[in-house]
């Protein structure tokens, strides 16, 4: 671990109770949900993390608890630093607080998040899908969600797939 | 098929101000199909009169799900879908997704591939500044910059077509080097763009940096200070040009950057022209880096030779039995990856472009996520706009270097 680091890391897993998770020098935090606002907001003010790289999630699915980790990639620039908040969410009720308080920019990418993974962000101003068209189903880089493939139509079925194409006729 | 739902004019009351739901301003669309908006790019402006008070973008047109695609393919596989996403930086985004993977499964890779790589990317950010160069002017009205622009962007490409085969979607770097040798004319192409490019600089700069046309458009507009920058999670030439001292060629150093004398063009304005400076002179310090990088290019291998993550040459399949057999699971199977994650960063010419790649222990990726340095830049640009004219507007856009491919994904 970068020696720069190493006190932030301790000072956060004294105060917010963090998990440490290390892999090729990357330092990842295992933070809980109600922390999360306070943690970023330290590591802002105190910490001189300025920037929020990305925030994202993967989806563990089908374990369910937790089903999702939500990963918020921070970099400080006038330190030269990164760290790597990673918050577990259920996947019965997945809701986050939202963190556009702290990083504005995550305001799209929580509704990103929102559009992608099905994770509420509570407290968010505009929470509405980004990249999906506003009356899609579903949250396609879920697990569960399947990848799609168009049916293949052969003679014998053409006009029975046909009826239930989705496309303009006349 | 599920019935379509109409946005109402209530799902965007939050978004407007009271007079516009009154009916005192106007709510005007801007694209998706406009040409100055570079792309498929929806812009809702609230205008009172000629001025913007409100800007709110509406992305997602160019959505091609590559981050779900990936998923769905090998780790060699999915780097074909990486050169979709920034159509302008098809070698740069390669480049990050090369690093990451051999990043997550450990893999060396020989220094002439990383000279290679270096110059490859350095002549991609020149071609990507000069496709900016070229529409920002035109969206100004200096038509002759594009053809100008375009010109010397085709001798890059034909380099790329020399290496790859390919003029934009090069897939050309490969997990653990790159795919073949680069061809003999190869120095000859590159040193003869080393020479005349200079002068076509000086002479872009004599067409637009004193132009009093030019400076009326740019200066002073789109205003944006480095807090706001970085609390809005801008990078690239926007940061810079704020004041803010931030690439990651120099702060961390990848594939060698470290060993190449050049300089960071910060500048401290935050308005249209420094991020015009600040681009013109990234162009020359990119045209350096490539100088050097082609001067102390080494002589040899240009792919590992760990065969568990690189297939053997085509020569050795016929004579070695071990290479088949490499040849055949390499491409049937795939290499497996750790189950962990990792992620890395490297400096497009919009900005940190980075890869979130998370493996499973097996062949495919669990989850890549890439973060994409338009997808934040376009998230500031409302900020810069509030107050100026629709014109301006227009500057600004340009100004940003969005790729709408870079943003969607």
């Amino acid at each position: 671990m970068n020696k720069k680091l190493e006190p932030i890391v301790q000072a956060l897993q004294k105060e917010f109770d963090a998990q440490l998770e290390e892999f090729r020098d990357e330092v990842h935090l295992f933070i809980v949900p109600e922390r999360l606002v306070a943690a970023l907001t330290v590591l802002r003010d105190k910490h001189h993390f300025e920037l929020l790289s990305t925030l994202s999630a993967v989806d563990y699915w089908p374990q369910e608890n937790p089903r999702f980790h939500v990963i918020y990639q921070l970099t400080s620039v006038s330190k030269n630093l990164l760290l790597q908040l990673r918050v577990p969410v259920s996947g019965t009720a997945p809701v986050l607080p939202t963190v556009t308080g702290v990083y504005q920019n995550a305001n799209w990418r929580e509704r990103e998040l929102w559009d992608m993974f099905g994770i509420k962000c509570e407290g968010h101003p505009d929470l509405r899908r980004i990249l999906m068209p506003y009356d899609w189903q579903g949250h396609p880089l879920r697990k569960d969600y399947p990848l799609g493939y168009e049916e293949p139509q052969f003679t014998f079925n053409f006009d029975e797939i046909d009826l239930r194409k989705p496309y303009a006729k006349e | 098929m599920p019935e379509l739902q109409e946005v109402t004019v209530d799902d965007l009351k939050h978004l407007v101000s009271d007079r516009a739901i009154k009916g005192e301003t106007m709510l005007l669309n801007m694209g998706p199909q406009h040409p100055s908006t570079h792309g498929v790019l929806r812009l809702l402006l609230e205008l009172d009169g000629e001025i913007v008070l409100n800007c709110i973008p509406d992305v997602g047109y160019l959505h091609t799900g590559v981050e779900k695609n990936m998923e769905a393919k090998t780790y060699q596989k999915a780097e074909v879908m990486t050169d979709r996403l920034d159509y302008m930086n098809n070698m740069g985004n390669n480049l990050s997704y090369v690093m990451a993977v051999e990043k997550l499964v450990d893999l060396d890779v020989p220094p002439r591939a990383q000279a290679l790589r270096v110059i490859l990317t350095e002549l991609q950010r020149i071609a990507s500044h000069l496709v900016w160069l070229g529409t920002s002017a035109l969206d100004l009205a200096a038509m002759s910059m594009f053809l100008y622009c375009f010109r010397e962007r085709e001798d890059i490409l034909d380099i790329f077509e020399l290496v790859s085969g390919q003029r934009m979607m090069t897939t050309y770097f490969r997990p653990g080097g790159v795919w073949r040798d680069v061809p003999v004319e190869f120095e000859a192409a590159v040193r003869n763009f080393i020479k005349i490019f200079p002068k076509r600089i000086d002479e872009y700069e004599a067409l637009l940096t004193k132009n009093p046309l030019f400076m009326d458009r740019t200066l002073g507009i789109g205003k944006l200070s480095g807090e706001d920058a970085l609390q809005y999670g801008a990078t690239g030439p926007i940061l810079r040009a704020s004041g803010v001292n931030w690439d990651l060629r120099k702060n961390r150093p990848y594939t060698g950057y470290e060993q190449y004398d050049f300089e960071i063009p910060v500048r401290t304005e935050g308005d249209v022209y420094a991020r015009y400076l600040v681009r013109v002179e990234e162009m020359r310090q990119a045209l350096r880096i490539v100088e050097q990088a082609l001067d102390k290019l080494p002589m040899g291998p240009v792919r590992s030779d760990n065969r568990k993550f690189v297939p053997p040459p085509r020569s050795e399949i016929g004579v070695s039995m071990e290479a088949l057999i490499h040849h055949f699971k390499l491409w049937t199977e795939g290499f497996p990856a750790p189950k962990a994650s990792i992620y890395s960063a490297v400096e497009s010419p919009r900005g940190e472009l980075g890869v979130y790649l998370e493996g499973d222990g097996g062949p495919k990726p669990y989850r890549v996520h890439w973060r994409t340095p338009s997808f934040d830049n376009m998230q500031v640009m409302p900020i810069m706009v509030k107050g100026l004219l629709v014109a301006d507007l227009v500057a600004v856009i340009g100004s940003v270097d969005i790729v709408l491919g870079d943003i969607d994904r």
